[in-house]
């Protein structure tokens, strides 16, 4: 009998919660299944600042670019964290290996073209996402952890220590970009790169949204939610996680790549420690697990960080922590779970 | 020849020592609370700052500068292991690791508005500023005591965790927490001691350590890898592992980059992954 | 006699001296319902666990529809239709009992690897997991997250998820086990009404649940098989009854 009335009251507490009649209530990390108008609002929001920035902020369209390369990494990462649940703190050496594919093919064998450069690059990622991948997804917990980031750090190295192919600590100068289809080139404004990472970006999300509502999708939240069971109803785990930590590998791969593309430079920074570190922070900003959240957490993140770390690293460095601090101890569903209070606050009447 | 070979044997051991020092905390943390705390590094790096400002603003001899750093350090970690680590045991891998970058994070950023961007040095007492002579070479005496103080403390916590009630109980609790708890032991108290223990041995390695790691505001995150990487291989849990791992890894670092210094710390990554394949808990692991 | 769906030969598992399973032969007929009984620790789950393939054996063979599995792992097993329920609920928690019993659906159909969504395809999935889930009574949960439901519901879930991979063996583990003996009306109707070609073997410890339903009786007692037969057989077997003293068993 208690154990009914506490159900009742669960679910009382979920209907007064979920907000409107359509979306269900998310927890940390979310659901896959396309539920909730918060993706909507967020979508809505996003679109509309990017319109705007492209009609009426021209100084800002190259930083336009550079967050929309941010959100298609990020995305990548929440596939992998947020839905398949594998924590990575390497991801880094794959967004980085993009980018130093586009500069090294340029700078040294003269392959300026860059559609053609995106698809290397995200190949060339997620060859070493399979290579990697296979050996990563046998070890669990801290061991895992361990080894996204001992493989990270060994590409890192050798990207250091290999001066003849990627400069060194001085990076690979003068990545030259030949125009989009021939016709569109590389303005100082950055209205080219801006409107081409856009593109790209809306390709990816358009992919990401679809996958994730597919039964492909599904399954990762079902590995996620429960191993042993997916196991049981006849998956291979193992192949299941590789192939996203493939896919996830190449998307990073495919963000490095226009990274190079668009600032023509590629440096160590795109392979280091910080980057993967920053990049699951974005995602957890966002919330995790809800592909909306992680894109909304990578504009918040890269406008907070370009206003800040132009102040002062330290300071920078300081609210960075004191944010996350705050998000991982009293808003663990990130900023799209913000939304989802705040879209129930406004909709009380339509909660049952 | 040889003489190259104890070069590098002898800074592969204070290089390891080092290591282990910082390390071993961790370790024992990680093994008893299941949590992942990326941040022990910038413990490491108090308990240099303690020391820096103990012997050079306070003009406080060097050794007793080096019982402040631990002292200090653990109650810091006391504290903030009562505040908020304590609410996340047991959460999720995700946010354990997210909310230990968040303290790396605000540690960087303090350490850099107190003592600056630039290394600090601690002041050294003379007796161990020279070198010291053993058959017919040469050796730093301040990485002699380094090697002296890392064999020291592995033979103070086997007598902690081995021979007294506290380290009894932690072994019981690393094994099984939830049979230990049955019996009775108190291990929310048990859990703030062992965390207080390894930041104070951190901020121990910290001080002792800064000729080998340099104390910089962004300590705990350049070296975070390497404390990592010693934990992992020698297994969550047990003290003797990480002094092995660290024994291997100071070693192999040193020699890698002595005779071919063009591959850097290559060497270390290779042989950390290939153990890690072989043995996913690591190679004395009480747990994975 | 038909052909073995299920079959063990001299299947074996010892951890260095401790022996779990000794040397079991065992059959397993289709359309037949027969039960593993035994004292605790007698090593019912290890052989559920040696079935299934979540722990290989020191050596001896399973035999699932003509073919040696002994080498298959867990996946590959339930493709060839054998399927197991877990004694303790094993769902997934976050999502809706309907998309629990989809997710299976979808596996079972080869469909896990389908990387875009279809409108049609996903509606018909749906009525074919509300079918399932109307079988069992579970149709006003269908959008409920499974972690809001009473525990006994949720032992239901599992048996959806089971019946939705279409199993040809059908391995029930304690499928009452924390259920009030006052619910488990459900759980007894859903047995009564499984397909009538279908092989199950129920672990359970509710002897009315075996009694009521087995037509063979295992009992394993330290890994070993002591007995092997009818409702009758085992009930009047007094080895079995030295086995179960104080337990109470009755037919």
């Amino acid at each position: 009998m208690a154990r009914t009335e506490r159900v009742k009251s669960m679910s009382a507490t979920y209907n007064a919660a979920s907000g409107t009649g359509v979306s269900t209530p998310s927890t940390w990390r979310g659901l896959a299944m396309g539920r909730s108008g918060s993706d909507l609002v967020i979508a809505s929001l996003l679109v509309l600042a990017g319109l705007a920035t492209l009609l009426f902020g021209e100084p800002y369209w190259l930083l336009g670019a550079q967050v929309a390369i941010t959100m298609i990494f990020a995305l990548s990462v929440d596939l992998l964290v947020g839905f398949a649940g594998i924590v990575t703190l390497g991801h880094a050496v794959f967004f980085g290996l993009g980018a130093y594919t586009v500069g090294i093919a340029s700078v040294h064998l003269g392959w300026t073209e860059p559609l053609s450069g995106l698809l290397l690059a995200g190949a060339s990622a997620g060859l070493l996402g399979l290579g990697t991948g296979v050996l990563v997804l046998r070890t669990k917990g801290l061991g895992q952890l361990m080894l996204t980031m001992a493989f990270a750090s060994l590409v890192y190295e050798i990207a250091n220590r290999a001066k003849p192919v990627t400069g060194g600590a001085d990076g690979l100068q003068g990545v030259i970009v030949a125009p989009i289809f021939g016709l569109f080139d590389f303005d100082i404004f950055g209205l080219t790169a801006f409107l081409y990472t856009l593109a790209v970006l809306g390709i990816v999300v358009l992919f990401a949204v679809l996958m994730t509502r597919s039964p492909y999708g599904r399954s990762l939240v079902g590995i996620r939610e429960n191993r042993v069971r997916m196991q049981a109803i006849g998956t291979n785990v193992q192949q299941r996680l590789l192939s996203i930590y493939v896919v996830s590998a190449a998307l990073a791969g495919v963000a490095g790549a226009l990274l190079a593309q668009t600032s023509q430079f590629v440096g160590l920074n795109a392979l280091h420690f910080g980057l993967s570190g920053e990049v699951l922070i974005i995602v957890a900003l966002g919330g995790a697990g809800r592909l909306w959240g992680a894109l909304l957490g990578a504009v918040v993140f890269s406008l907070f960080k370009d206003r800040l770390s132009a102040l002062d690293p330290a300071y920078w460095y300081f609210w960075l922590g004191l944010l996350l601090a705050v998000i991982v101890l009293f808003a663990p569903k990130g900023l799209i779970g913000l939304v989802d209070r705040l879209m129930a606050a406004l909709h009380p009447k339509e909660a049952q | 020849m040889l003489t190259a070979a104890l070069t590098i044997i002898f800074h592969g051991l204070a290089f390891a020592m080092v290591l282990y020092i910082v390390s071993v905390g961790l370790g024992i943390t990680m093994g008893l609370m299941n949590f992942a705390n990326l941040a022990h590094g910038a413990f490491a790096a108090a308990g240099g700052y303690v020391v820096v400002v103990a012997t050079k603003a306070l003009g406080w001899p060097f050794w007793a500068a080096l019982p402040a750093a631990f002292v200090v350090v653990a109650l810091t970690g006391a504290v903030i292991e009562r505040l908020v680590v304590r609410t996340l045991y047991g959460a999720d891998e995700l946010r354990q690791v997210l909310f230990s970058i968040a303290l790396l994070f605000m540690a960087i950023a303090g350490f850099t508005l107190a003592f600056g961007p630039l290394q600090q040095q601690p002041e050294i007492p003379a007796a161990l500023s020279g070198q010291i002579g053993a058959g017919g070479l040469e050796f730093p005496a301040y990485r002699s005591f380094v090697i002296v103080a890392g064999v020291l403390i592995l033979g103070a916590l086997w007598l902690l965790i081995g021979r007294t009630r506290m380290g009894m109980r932690i072994r019981a609790a690393v094994d099984n927490r939830n049979m230990a708890e049955a019996i009775g032991v108190d291990t929310k108290l048990l859990f703030t001691m062992t965390f207080a223990l390894g930041t104070g041995i951190a901020g121990l390695g910290g001080g002792i350590g800064a000729d080998v790691l340099s104390i910089t505001p962004t300590y705990g995150q350049e070296y975070l890898v390497l404390f990592l990487i010693v934990v992992a291989v020698g297994g969550l849990g047990s003290i003797f592992g990480p002094f092995v791992a660290a024994l291997c890894i100071g070693i192999v670092d040193v020699a890698g980059k002595y005779l071919i210094p063009e591959f850097g710390a290559f060497f270390i990554y290779g042989v950390v992954i290939a153990i890690l394949l072989a043995k996913p808990a690591g190679l004395f692991g009480v747990r994975s | 006699m038909t052909a073995a769906i299920l079959e063990t030969r001299a299947l074996h598992k010892n951890y260095g001296a401790l022996t779990v399973a000794q040397n079991i032969n065992f059959t397993l007929e289709p359309g037949t319902f027969e039960a593993l009984i035994g004292p605790n620790g007698a090593g019912k789950s290890t052989f559920v666990n040696l079935l299934t393939g979540l722990v290989p054996p020191t050596s001896g063979t399973v035999i699932l529809d003509g073919a040696d599995v002994t080498a298959e792992p867990i996946e590959a097993r339930v493709k060839r239709g054998l399927v197991r329920t877990f004694q303790i609920n094993t769902l997934f928690n976050s999502l809706t009992v309907a998309e629990n019993v989809i997710l299976a659906l979808d596996e079972h159909r080869g469909q896990g690897w389908r990387p875009l969504p279809s409108p049609s395809r996903r509606r018909r999935i749906r009525e074919e997991a509300y079918d399932i889930l109307g079988r069992l009574g579970l149709e006003p949960w269908g959008n409920r997250e499974v972690k809001e439901l009473p525990y006994g519901r949720q032992r239901l879930v599992e048996i959806a998820i089971a019946l939705a991979l279409r199993p040809k063996v059908l391995l029930l583990d304690e499928p009452a086990a924390g259920i009030p003996s006052t619910e488990t009306g459900t759980i007894i109707e859903v047995l009564e009404n499984l397909a009538s070609d279908l092989a199950v073997l129920i672990i359970e410890h509710d002897m009315d649940l075996v009694f009521r339903f087995a037509q063979r009786i295992t009992v394993l007692v330290q890994g070993a098989v002591l007995a092997r037969g009818t409702p009758d057989e085992i009930a009047n077997n007094d080895e079995v009854k030295a086995v179960y003293l104080g337990e109470g068993i009755h037919a």
